[in-house]
């Protein structure tokens, strides 16, 4: 009964999404007020539906309905809790579902948040994000029913051990709130477009969505990259697998966006751009999903492959992006770039980071698509190798990085270079003085070492002039500390981020350059020496998890001759899909990791082992966990409210004069 | 400058810049670029020698052996055509098993043994790579051809 | 105006790319096991464990081998096609029952209706790596010599039975060469 009840309010949520999309949209077109209206209410309903939709499938698994077959596939009785709520994401319908649901979070939140816009603008927002519903919603009941029925089976084939963690429960919400959380910026985009009008306070208004949607994709690949670190047990953080790709680039389009945002909001150019950039976040986000589910691109990670799926989601991929781009061709002339400045001038900077990453974003896309092509073409397989990915993305962030130490400093419309240059001369020569020395500090000279600690230290010394220059050119004599408190949260968002961005760099730095990682055969009592640290095999023993039994290692690891941790990593054996696992085990310092993992057993007490010395790896995600508070910190500033209120009065104003 | 000479040079940048990056990449790109061969196609020497591949195919069962120091394998890679002997130092993948499907990285040597750097694993049961199952599909055909009259019994 | 275009332009050649893509994926990659003899084996049957079952028992016939499962999604989706065409007595079907326990297949079939003359019990899918399966379900068209024909790898869709199935293997029983326009329904 429960699943029906599911089954059928997906149904009406479908039927709500296509009054929610046509309705507001036709009103806006027509000026009718009362059609216009139906906007909010129905977006409201459509989520009511959605959510008690979500809520049967977690009722099914929680229950162990396993007449679901999806919940057959995905769960098992013996499953912890926490992994059968987020097993309803663990597969390809339940994570559609989520997807849906999503959608939705983000659009009740515009409805809520949005009574400062005028009514047109709404309408077309939150008929767009409705026009985007249904395709999804489409997509689930024609291909991919989640609360598709069999007959009763005694058990599940459980859930895939991999995604039996912590982490991996929170990475697809997080995850997919960034991927559809660029829904916004789009919807806001077409709105314009169709409304043809583009000016600072649209940019004002889309900003905090597209800086929120930005930070909950940052911390959802950040997630995902943590997982794959510790979970899949080959001490690598990210791969350039094709499923990582497909969340990458629109990361990169996103981080472009929010840069041109912020132009068009203070100077009120790079219109049209901003837009098209809004326009290819969300299309790589749809391109995304449709990479990772049509089972054109092998991945380490895809879900099962099925043409079916792929055509249909790729002519729904097709019709939005057309669509989008046919109005962008046809309307963005009419918006125009708008205005002016000179070759160095913070504009100037602003638009060449645009891009690069968005050339990068380009890159990724070639490196990840290059092999559909080529087998296409000649017949032959092949895959593009890590290696040219990291080439490629260190050759295009690099000139990145240095002009995000000088672009903040830089003037509006006209910079002096002469000034800059000058101001800027201590934090190079400082960046240069830690890269060159550094090094030898931490233990010998790699030539990815300098240029990576240049890179951020050239971040952090930059960031530190600006604020400098910042309290200085402030008049009146308050003290330093009250200087500091007046500066606007966005602006610490802006430095906070971009130090999160030099952080990140010296984890990938440090780790590129000094990892030491040994395969060794290990029996009770042999010992390895890495670095400072000595490690001692005791041999292992078998435990009972709650749903799968493991032999777990025990090593001690020693420093100085002081016993130091005992790390256990284990190798299980789930019940259900008897498949091995490797579980590391991981001691996390401020500065470096000690990471072991077991291999399999080579007769005895021996087993093979792998031990990796990762330094200041954690500075990997906490860059990205600090890039991440530093997009929340810009998105609270009180420019946004305070917009949102100088427009409601504006607003009412105007209807004010209207009913005279 | 006027504001048409200052797109000019906009432009002009972009293209050079950009230009350069793409020929970079592309240039690259030649070099890592990881070609995918089946044991049938490296038995017809259509694999380079030195330049480093993808193989892909079943592990044989019964194949797996350690050598000596314990963490080196051989296993024969085979697409029920040809075999291929491929060694490999390290620990190898979780769903690493006799009888599946496997993707190795590495390059062939001169005794025609292949040295793995890299041992891929993944299989479930309506899962496995496409470039395997093409390249296990292959060497039946030619399997078949070979020995057309062959019965499987089960055992 | 042309600059506007770009983007629509550049999208438009990613798609048909994209599309093409899709189309090589391995499902309607031609399989080489096509015109060549079907595997020969010989299996106990999922009804009867006593009984077995062997392609060669088929000399003479026209018959279609689906591989299906009682864990496989897709087979649940392909099933109620298959019902229907056994239901038309043009084709006897025989079952491949593909990595399964008894159980479950058997109870499978009595909830679902059994389409087979019978199945094959595959416990451990070694028959199945014969026949090159990699993903459940599969149908192979086999004809009076023991050939196979055809192959859809898959769920079969009812427009694949009008259009592709039927109208080949109707031209096969009157040993009779498969029309062009089948073939390209086939494809």
């Amino acid at each position: 009964m429960v699943p029906e009840i599911g089954h059928f309010a997906l149904i009406i949520a479908l039927c709500l999404a296509v009054v929610q999309t046509v309705l507001p949209i036709a009103g806006a077109g027509l000026g009718k007020a009362s059609w216009m209206a139906t906007a909010r209410p129905v977006a409201q309903g459509q989520f009511v539906f959605v959510a008690l939709s979500f809520a049967c499938l977690t009722y099914a698994f929680l229950n162990n309905d396993y007449s679901v077959l999806y919940a057959v596939s995905h769960s098992n009785s013996q499953l912890p809790t926490l992994y059968k709520v987020s097993g309803v994401w663990g597969g390809h319908e339940g994570s559609l579902l989520l997807w849906v649901l999503m959608l939705n979070v983000w659009t009740v939140a515009v409805a809520w948040f949005s009574r400062h816009l005028d009514q047109a603008t709404v309408a077309r927002v939150i008929g767009v994000m409705g026009f985007v519903a249904i395709g999804f919603h489409l997509f689930m009941l024609l291909t991919s029913n989640p609360f598709e029925r069999i007959p009763m089976q005694p058990d599940g084939r459980d859930l895939n051990p991999l995604l039996q963690d912590p982490g991996l429960a929170i990475h697809p919400p997080m995850l997919y709130m960034g991927y559809v959380g660029f829904s916004v910026a789009f919807a806001f985009a077409i709105a314009a477009l169709l409304g043809g009008k583009v000016d600072a306070a649209w940019a004002r208004w889309s900003r905090p969505w597209t800086t929120a949607a930005w930070v909950f994709l940052t911390a959802g690949i950040a997630l995902g990259s943590w997982w794959a670190y510790y979970e899949l047990g080959w001490g690598g953080w990210w791969f350039w697998d094709p499923v990582e790709n497909a969340s990458f680039m629109p990361w990169l389009i996103g981080t472009a966006l929010m840069h041109s945002l912020a132009v068009t909001d203070k100077r009120g150019t790079f219109r049209n751009w901003t837009i098209l950039l809004a326009l290819m976040a969300f299309s790589l986000s749809l391109l995304g999903t449709f990479l990772v589910r049509s089972g054109v691109l092998v991945s380490v990670h895809a879900f099962a492959n099925d043409p079916e799926r792929g055509s249909f989601i790729l002519a729904f991929l097709a019709i939005v992006i057309i669509v989008s781009l046919v109005l962008y061709a046809w309307r963005a002339p009419k918006v125009g770039f708008g205005g002016d400045f000179e070759l160095f001038s913070r504009e100037s900077l602003l638009l060449m980071g645009n891009v690069m990453l968005t050339a990068t974003c380009g890159a990724v896309l070639l490196g990840t698509i290059y092999p559909i092509a080529h087998q296409w073409l000649t017949g032959a397989n092949l895959s593009v190798g890590k290696p040219w990915f990291d080439m490629f993305f260190a050759i295009l962030m690099a000139p990145v990085i240095l002009m995000m130490g000088v672009g903040p400093l830089v003037r509006w419309k006209q910079g002096n270079p002469s000034e800059i240059a000058r101001r800027l001369v201590p934090a190079f020569v400082a960046a240069i003085v830690a890269a060159l020395v550094l090094p030898f500090v931490m233990g010998g000279w790699r030539w990815v070492v300098p240029v990576g600690l240049f890179l951020a230290f050239w971040i952090f010394s930059s960031s530190l002039t600006n604020l400098v220059t910042r309290l200085q050119s402030m008049s009146g004599n308050d003290s330093l500390g009250a200087k500091m408190l007046k500066q606007p949260r966005h602006y610490w968002g802006m430095l906070l981020a971009h130090c999160g961005v030099g952080i990140f760099i010296l984890g990938v730095t440090f780790v590129e350059g000094y990892d030491q990682e040994k395969d060794v055969r290990m029996d009770i009592g042999d010992t390895l020496v890495m670095n400072d640290y000595v490690f001692r095999f005791d041999g292992t023993i078998r435990v009972q998890g709650p749903n799968y039994r493991a032999d777990q290692g025990a090593i001690t690891v020693s420093k100085d001759g002081q016993p130091f941790v005992v790390l256990r990593p284990e190798k299980r054996i789930y019940n259900v899909q008897q498949n091995p696992m490797t579980e590391a085990a991981i001691e996390s310092g401020f500065f470096s990791q000690l990471y072991v993992a077991l291999g399999e057993p080579l007769g005895g007490s021996a087993w093979s082992v792998r031990v990796y010395y990762k330094p200041f790896v954690t500075w990997i995600w906490s860059g990205c966990a600090i890039m991440a508070l530093g997009g929340m910190l810009a998105m609270s500033d009180r420019r946004y409210r305070v917009a949102r209120r100088a427009a409601q009065e504006t607003a009412h104003g105007a209807a004010l004069e209207a009913s005279r | 400058m006027k504001p048409r000479q200052k797109r000019l040079v906009f432009v002009a940048a972009g293209v050079v810049g950009i230009g350069i990056a793409a020929t970079l990449v592309l240039f690259a790109f030649q070099q890592n670029m990881m070609f995918f061969f089946s044991p049938s196609q490296v038995a017809a020497k259509e694999a380079p020698v030195a330049k480093a591949f993808r193989l892909g195919g079943m592990v044989k069962e019964g194949s797996m052996q350690r050598v000596a120091d314990g963490l080196t394998v051989a296993f024969t890679v085979t697409d029920n055509a040809e075999e291929v002997t491929v060694m490999y130092t390290g620990i190898l993948p979780d769903l690493f098993k006799e009888g599946q499907g496997v993707v190795a990285q590495g390059k062939l040597d001169g005794a025609g043994v292949f040295i793995a750097d890299e041992v891929l694993a993944k299989h479930d049961e309506t899962y496995m790579p496409p470039e395997v199952a093409k390249a296990l599909e292959q060497g039946k055909a030619a399997a078949a051809m070979q020995n057309v009259n062959q019965t499987t019994v089960i055992p | 105006m042309v600059r506007y275009l770009a983007p629509l332009i550049i999208f438009i050649a990613l798609a048909v790319l994209l599309y093409v893509g899709l189309g090589q994926n391995p499902t309607v990659v031609s399989s080489p096991l096509i015109n060549k003899p079907a595997p020969a084996f010989t299996l106990p049957q999922l009804h009867d464990p006593e009984a077995s079952f062997g392609p060669e028992n088929m000399r003479g016939q026209v018959w279609l081998f689906n591989v299906w499962a009682s864990w496989c999604v897709s087979c649940r989706e392909e099933h109620p096609v298959l019902v229907n065409l056994s239901r038309m007595k043009e084709v006897p079907i025989y079952g491949l029952n593909y990595k399964d326990e008894r159980q479950d297949g058997l109870r499978w079939l009595k909830q679902f209706g059994d389409p087979y003359v019978l199945s094959a019990f595959d416990l451990d899918g070694r028959v199945g790596i014969d026949f090159g399966v990699y993903g459940v379900p599969e149908t192979f068209v086999i004809d009076k010599e023991g050939v196979i024909r055809h192959k859809v790898i898959g769920p079969v869709s009812p427009s694949r039975v009008q259009n592709c199935l039927l109208p080949m293997v109707r031209a096969l029983k009157q040993d009779q060469p498969v029309a062009e326009e089948v073939v390209k329904a086939c494809a």
